[in-house]
């Protein structure tokens, strides 16, 4: 799980310094959070994290109030996140594959024809609700629109980034620690339970069928236990270089006004859109 | 069949240039010792006594090993010596200071003053890069700008990895893992470095450029460790602890060199080593 590494390309590694040896352990790409990302120095790329954050979310809430009949408003939401797409220069091999994280929320937007309210409409010789097969859409639109936007998000901004972003932005210091450990503590745990899993199969295991779900529930049991264990170490290396109970921030600086109008540019267009919208629909 | 080992120890001699700077010339009243500790006894909440009386002094300067069997109680000491465990009998100072689970602003002085170096160095390193992590002390004591990044940086470059202060620390090799761990409390600016097993799961080159990075360094050190050839080449004195008590003090080779010793408390060099006199 840990060598997965979708959509990465030789010119998606982060340039190493000259000076660094060969062999030292350098594994570029295998993480997550750098695996989202992918470098470039474009402007997107180049806006402070916690602007982007920011005026993704606004962007976000301005598509999700939008009202669902309105069709073309989400062609134009659609529309401006191609663009910023292309001004990041995402080609669209490495942003579709990504989409799938969705299909499961689709998968729910499919019921709903089916199980909505009355009056039914006939499609393709099935009987389907008329609100079910508007609120689908609403679903499929703003949750493809939501999705596109994040992968965006991720792809300009180095996960490392995007958290001093929510620091910036005031997020609760606890939230934004755990997220930082998650971050630095994923592919320690990814790489014990890759061990794990070699010393299984090392002793003759293969995961075939029901009958082998006891053993993996016994080897995530292990892991559970082993991760809190190791939490517990680092707590205690933390106490012991005074730690008590907030982080020090490093990195304070802060966004210019310039970037902030920059970012705010597009749920702004898209405000507009919204309202455009609204007012069609009386 | 045993083969003749000569292991290089350390003689005090070679440490004098390196020991200059901080030490006082010895007509000034002397330095307090960098850890006293005075009837030292603890018991885990579940009974379980760990700890019977311990009394342990080590002057500035001195770099010793704590040597003993599992469950010895080695780690137990070592928790009490920044107050991580408080709650038994007896005291622990660190260069004067006396370790005060109450008074908050002592214990962040004394965990200052007490670098732990742990044995994993996934556990010391949780920042996202280098730099942060050997920050994080300095930065929790108040350091900010340009000090702060004056102490990285010196902490980085007495370990041999400024070079890589950008770097995620899985980035790195399980040596240089380690090498960043010690300077994450160097950066402190310690009293005493305490390690526990310094030489474990390290190469042979890097164990020994570990030991060339702990020689250099100007700091007190008590080193936690099974690896009774790492004690003798770096630690001109040893401490044997067993069940909970000190059972032996004195010189690393002497110790060592002590079969009868060595065997009641489960220690061993390697089969085929032995000292040279």
């Amino acid at each position: 799980m840990a060598h997965v590494h979708p959509g990465a390309a030789p010119d998606h590694r982060a340039p190493a310094p000259a000076a660094a040896p060969k062999g030292s352990g350098h594994r570029h790409g295998h993480d997550v959070g750098e695996q989202l990302y992918v470098h470039r120095h474009t402007p997107v790329h180049l806006l402070p994290p916690e602007v982007k954050i920011a005026c993704l979310v606004a962007f976000i809430f301005v598509v999700v109030a939008t009202p669902v009949h309105q069709v073309w408003a989400f062609g134009v939401y659609a529309a401006l996140l191609v663009a910023l797409a292309a001004v990041a220069q995402l080609p669209a091999r490495v942003v579709a594959p990504r989409m799938v994280v969705e299909v499961p929320f689709l998968l729910f937007a499919a019921l709903m024809p089916f199980t909505g309210p009355d009056p039914q409409v006939q499609v393709l010789g099935l009987t389907l609700s008329e609100p079910g097969l508007w609120a689908a859409f609403g679903i499929v639109a703003k949750g493809t629109i939501g999705v596109l936007a994040a992968i965006i998000l991720a792809a300009t901004t180095p996960a490392r980034d995007l958290l001093s972003g929510l620091r910036a932005l005031h997020v609760p210091a606890l939230l934004v620690q755990i997220a930082s450990f998650m971050l630095r503590y994923l592919h320690v745990v990814g790489d014990e339970m890759a061990r794990m899993k070699v010393a299984r199969e090392s002793r003759g295991f293969e995961a075939t069928g029901p009958r082998s779900w006891p053993v993996l529930g016994h080897s995530a049991g292990a892991l559970f236990i082993r991760s809190y264990e190791r939490g517990e170490r680092v707590h205690l290396a933390m106490l012991s270089r005074g730690y008590s109970g907030s982080m020090p921030m490093l990195d304070d600086l802060h966004a210019t006004r310039r970037q902030w109008l920059l970012g705010l540019a597009l749920p702004a267009v898209a405000l507009v859109i919204c309202l455009v919208a609204w007012r069609m629909q009386r | 069949m045993s083969e003749v080992l000569d292991v290089a120890q350390s003689d005090p001699a070679d440490r004098l240039p390196q020991a200059v700077g901080d030490v006082p010339p010895l007509a000034s009243p002397p330095a307090p010792p960098s850890l006293d500790v005075r009837g030292l006894a603890y018991s885990y909440p579940d009974g379980h006594q760990a700890l019977f009386g311990i009394d342990l002094h080590i002057e500035r300067g001195e770099r010793v090993a704590l040597l003993g069997p599992n469950g010895a109680g080695k780690t137990t000491l070592v928790m009490h010596l920044n107050g991580i465990l408080t709650g038994g009998l007896g005291t622990v100072a660190v260069a004067g200071m006396p370790v005060d689970r109450e008074d908050r602003d002592a214990i962040r002085e004394v965990r200052r003053r007490v670098g732990i170096v742990f044995q994993d160095p996934d556990d010391q390193l949780f920042m996202p890069s280098v730099r942060e992590d050997v920050a994080f002390g300095p930065a929790n004591m108040g350091l900010t700008g340009d000090e702060l990044e004056a102490r990285v940086t010196h902490a980085l470059e007495l370990v041999g990895m400024a070079e890589f202060a950008d770097r995620p620390p899985h980035h790195l090799s399980f040596g240089q893992r380690r090498r960043v761990a010690v300077a994450t409390v160097l950066s402190m600016e310690p009293e005493i470095l305490v390690l526990d097993e310094p030489s474990s799961n390290l190469d042979p080159a890097s164990r020994n450029d570990l030991a060339d990075i702990l020689r250099s360094l100007d700091v007190t050190i008590l080193m936690v460790t099974h690896d009774l050839l790492y004690a003798l080449e770096l630690c001109e004195r040893a401490v044997i602890m067993a069940e909970g008590s000190i059972v032996a003090d004195g010189p690393t080779r002497a110790l060592l060199g002590d079969t009868e010793l060595m065997a009641r408390n489960r220690l061993a060099l390697p089969r085929g080593v032995t000292l040279r006199d």
